[in-house]
């Protein structure tokens, strides 16, 4: 039933893609927050730059800058990420496209989070006296924080589902492994059905327990 | 303006950020001269590699066409994964628990799919089981990719359409007599397909971003993987890359602003209820949302 799968490491591969899934993550994580704090801060020049960079970045194919990082950064201005072998150079540039294309999706998420506060909200706290620190920190925040859960875990989601471009420029993750599979083996339909039941496994939980801490956190207005 | 981060600057918050404002641009002006010595560095910016874009060969020879390719996919897939969606959108919102249920499944399941997979799988389908020619499967396989995924997320912009209308409609409907195969047909599609355009037209960027996918991965002719064969003619990488990128931007952005236009027409709009969906819920729905409630 099952004997198509020997010889091939299906594990192995979903493991490349929740590498590549959890490391783009963090760093898209950190760079979005940067580029968010650019988009709503006072200073004009920032802010357009953040705009800027949404705006460019989020109309590109997520294909053109993992194939730019391997044909141009990597073949043509030598960025080699630090990397020994072939293999690890490929993963890391995987990386390094998925963290800029992703960083402006996670820029808007934290943005329209931080929008849905009142801005009653604010001008209170200062009516009362509080400082730019406090009211960031005892007002905005706490409740930009859970506005923002649900659309970070749709951008998780869509991340998780998006590794699979790093196959165009060969890193061993799920979709690389099942276009061998599915060129070599007679059964189209059970290994579609192995790699797809793969992903429902790696996004179904994460949109569960995200989705349920979402609407609980969620500030009933 | 007041924003809900800080209030209305006065002279010296005005004065901090004209500050800040300037030495953020010599960063930003540090960091573009960086490239653009590196780009020189490396002879990337030498006329002979751009040269070719102001020739006709390299447009009527391999972008255009490629940007043709890319449009056709997009559009045959728009075609036809609206209808599916529709049928899908409106099962879902159904009185009946099986079809309810049965609709939901299938379109949980193919949002939760990278629409990659869905390519590669469609293509080996093709291949085995079709007498598609091996020049034609690629768009077969790209556009039946794009469709699968983008039925079902359809599917969640039209539930999302007819439940954004007032509940005064349906009941107006049921007021003056009609069932509710009518009301759908008569009352609540028409007004929904109105405050889905937006929605569409967005969607219709994710479909274009998608495309590039089948001509790197499947070899199937589109603007992208144009490039390679122009890059390969010119030997010029980076320039191509950037024009390219650029022809992306340049499409995608015309769309995004043609759809923030329809949803602000429509939402001000006197004739209609004023309900419209944007690009915000597009990208909600993109993502697989399972078991959460819209």
């Amino acid at each position: 039933m099952f004997d198509f799968l020997s010889g091939y490491d299906v594990l192995g591969a979903f493991w490349m893609t929740v590498k590549l899934t959890v490391l783009s993550a963090v760093g898209s994580l950190v760079w979005g927050t940067l580029l968010a704090g650019m988009r709503v801060s006072p200073v004009p020049m920032m802010r357009g730059f953040g705009t800027f960079y949404v705006n460019i970045v989020r109309n590109i194919p997520l294909t053109i800058i993992i194939l730019f990082t391997s044909l141009g950064l990597a073949d043509i201005f030598r960025v080699t990420l630090g990397a020994s072998d072939f293999k690890v150079q490929g993963f890391r540039l995987a990386v390094l496209g998925l963290i800029a294309y992703t960083a402006a999706f996670v820029c808007e998420a934290i943005r329209s989070g931080i929008n849905t506060v009142p801005v009653g909200q604010a001008e209170a706290a200062r009516a009362i006296g509080l400082n730019f620190g406090q009211t960031l920190r005892l007002i905005v925040l706490p409740q930009a924080f859970r506005a923002v859960i649900g659309p970070l875990a749709n951008v998780l989601i869509a991340l998780t589902k998006n590794t699979t471009v790093a196959a165009a420029i060969g890193v061993a993750e799920a979709a690389t492994l099942m276009k061998t599979m599915i060129e070599n083996e007679a059964q189209t339909l059970a290994i579609g059905a192995v790699f797809a039941l793969g992903f429902v496994i790696l996004t179904l939980p994460v949109g569960l327990v995200l989705g349920w801490l979402g609407k609980r956190l969620a500030v009933k207005r | 303006m007041s924003s809900v981060l800080y209030d209305t600057p006065g002279p010296r918050a005005k004065r901090r950020n004209a500050l800040l404002s300037a030495v953020f641009l010599v960063l930003l002006g540090a960091l573009v001269w960086w490239v653009w010595k590196t780009m020189d560095d490396k002879q990337q910016l030498k006329w002979a590699l751009w040269q070719p874009f102001t020739t006709s060969e390299a447009w009527t020879t391999y972008l255009l066409p490629g940007l043709v390719n890319t449009l056709k996919a997009a559009a045959l897939s728009m075609v036809i994964a609206l209808p599916l969606g529709a049928v899908f959108g409106i099962a879902r919102l159904s009185d009946h628990r099986w079809v309810r249920i049965v609709a939901g499944v299938v379109v949980e399941f193919f949002r939760a799919i990278p629409v990659l997979l869905l390519m590669l799988f469609a293509n080996e389908l093709y291949n085995r089981y079709t007498q598609v020619n091996s020049d034609d499967r690629p768009l077969y396989a790209v556009v039946t990719g794009l469709v699968l995924y983008n039925a079902s997320v359809l599917a969640e912009v039209v539930r999302a359409g007819i439940l954004a209308l007032p509940k005064g409609q349906t009941e107006a409907a049921y007021a003056i007599g009609l069932r509710k195969g009518q009301t759908m047909t008569g009352i609540l599609l028409p007004q929904a397909v109105t405050a889905m355009l937006p929605a569409i037209v967005s969607q219709l960027v994710v479909i274009v971003k998608d495309t590039a996918l089948g001509g790197v991965m499947l070899g199937y002719a589109e603007l992208l993987s144009e490039r390679g064969t122009l890059a390969a003619n010119y030997a010029n990488v980076i320039a191509s890359f950037i024009v390219v990128a650029a022809i992306y931007i340049v499409l995608n952005f015309a769309l995004t602003s043609f759809a923030g236009w329809l949803e602000h027409r429509l939402r001000r709009s006197k004739r209609s209820t004023g309900a419209a969906l944007g690009a915000e819920e597009v990208d909600e729905l993109n993502a697989a949302k399972v078991g959460g409630t819209y």
